[in-house]
């Protein structure tokens, strides 16, 4: 309830200063502008367009997940929540935050890639849906942890994708995989072991923040 | 009134190789206003910060008890009231809005009679309904007294309590310190004699320092 609390906190100042909202959809119209322009009248394959569906994805998400802690950071209010949550609700009410953003910008990205990209053309819609879920809280807890990391250092701009595309890129590779098998059609059993990867994923990242966070928040 | 103990268990700090303070070795109790002393640099904040579980000591313990119980770190924000020149408040809500937000975060009902006799002591109730954003210096920092007192903790810690205050603004926080001083545990770093002058005993920390280098 807590985190619940300091999430509606956090969306409703994001409601009234778009600090990260607009950074992201400008970011994701300026890139899929750049590829459409890009790719012209040529026709591009369907993997092609899976892949390029997950690098806007993954930039998208170093543009605007980062701003979770940077933005506490440089209002000055880190302190103000040193003193009223413990650093368990702090970090559950960003992860609920960011897993509304990641949600809310890959559904958008996936739209346009559904309505743009004529290739892009999913045969397993549930199999696709799975990679998309579990792959969007991956995303979202690591975003939120590498962004309590970077909140404290001076160059935040260039440490976060630095520190986010190790960390981040065996998940990118499995929803690659992923989205491949929804476009070939693969059935969910086909694809156990990947999405099984991602579940993995998802635990290991989400325990190890909780353990960490506690020495990241406290200077 | 209840029975509030801060002891500090021989503590030192170190900011890379400088010395801040060293062996404090010192007991508060409630019922006191303990003021903390030393000229610009000397660690008062340091120290505030220390006991408010902000930032870690280089070596040494803080112990915080309440009713003879040790209250474990996790649950320290719930007891602990603090104001400082650099705490801030989120500017784009409200002053009700960032007291409701609080309340809720902390876990407590939004005590809104609490709040309004609060924000009428700091002569901000007519501003409640203001953006922050808008408001001036002074203004703020009464607003921060009111985000230090609405949980009603029992550990209150003023760094610079009076600053970008006016006459009748430093009339107000007095009367606060010598009001919440005769059932709390309060705490004020400062400078200023006035603010000192309200304390029961002054600690100065340029007597906890030593050239010692690690």
């Amino acid at each position: 309830m807590k985190a619940y609390s300091l999430f509606k906190k956090d969306w409703e100042s994001e409601l009234r200063t778009r600090y990260a909202i607009n950074a992201l959809a400008m970011f994701i119209l300026v890139t899929i502008s750049v590829i459409m322009f890009s790719i012209g009248s040529e026709k591009i394959t369907e993997y092609l367009t899976g892949g390029l569906l997950w690098v806007v994805i993954f930039f998208s998400a170093m543009s605007g997940l980062s701003r979770a802690f940077v933005s506490e950071e440089e209002r000055g209010t880190t302190m103000t929540l040193h003193l009223i949550a413990s650093p368990s609700t702090i970090f559950s009410g960003k992860l609920i935050f960011n897993l509304l953003l990641v949600f809310l910008m890959n559904f958008a990205i996936t739209f346009l890639f559904f309505v743009l990209f004529e290739s892009f053309i999913i045969k397993n819609i549930f199999l696709f849906a799975v990679a998309f879920l579990f792959g969007n809280i991956g995303i979202a807890i690591s975003s939120t942890i590498i962004a309590a990391i970077i909140s404290k250092a001076s160059s935040k701009g260039t440490l976060y994708p630095v520190l986010s595309f190790p960390i981040l890129l065996p998940l990118i590779l499995t929803l690659l995989e992923l989205t491949k098998f929804a476009m070939d059609g693969n059935s969910i059993n086909d694809s156990l072991v990947e999405i099984l990867v991602l579940v993995c994923y998802d635990v290991i990242m989400l325990t190890a923040s909780y353990l960490l966070f506690d020495f990241i928040w406290k200077e | 009134m209840i029975d509030y103990t801060l002891t500090l268990d021989n503590v030192v700090k170190y900011f890379g190789r400088r010395l801040v303070f060293d062996g404090l070795n010192l007991t508060f109790e409630s019922g006191n206003v303990y003021g903390i002393a030393g000229p610009n640099g000397s660690g008062k904040s340091t120290l505030v910060k220390i006991i408010s579980n902000i930032i870690s000591p280089t070596r040494g313990k803080i112990v915080h008890t309440s009713s003879q119980k040790i209250i474990e770190g996790e649950k320290l924000h719930d007891y602990i009231g603090f104001v400082s020149p650099y705490l801030f408040l989120y500017d784009e809500f409200t002053a009700e809005e960032n007291l409701i937000h609080f309340s809720n975060i902390r876990g407590i009902k939004f005590n809104k009679q609490r709040a309004d006799y609060l924000l009428a002591q700091v002569n901000l109730f007519d501003r409640r309904n203001d953006l922050v954003r808008g408001y001036s210096s002074g203004m703020k920092q009464r607003l921060k007294f009111i985000f230090a007192l609405l949980h009603e903790p029992q550990l209150i810690i003023l760094d610079e309590p009076v600053s970008n205050l006016d006459n009748s603004g430093k009339e107000i926080v007095y009367g606060i310190i010598s009001e919440e001083g005769k059932k709390n545990l309060v705490l004020v770093a400062s400078n200023e004699d006035s603010d000192l002058q309200l304390c029961n005993e002054v600690l100065n920390l340029e007597n906890y320092k030593q050239n010692k280098k690690i």
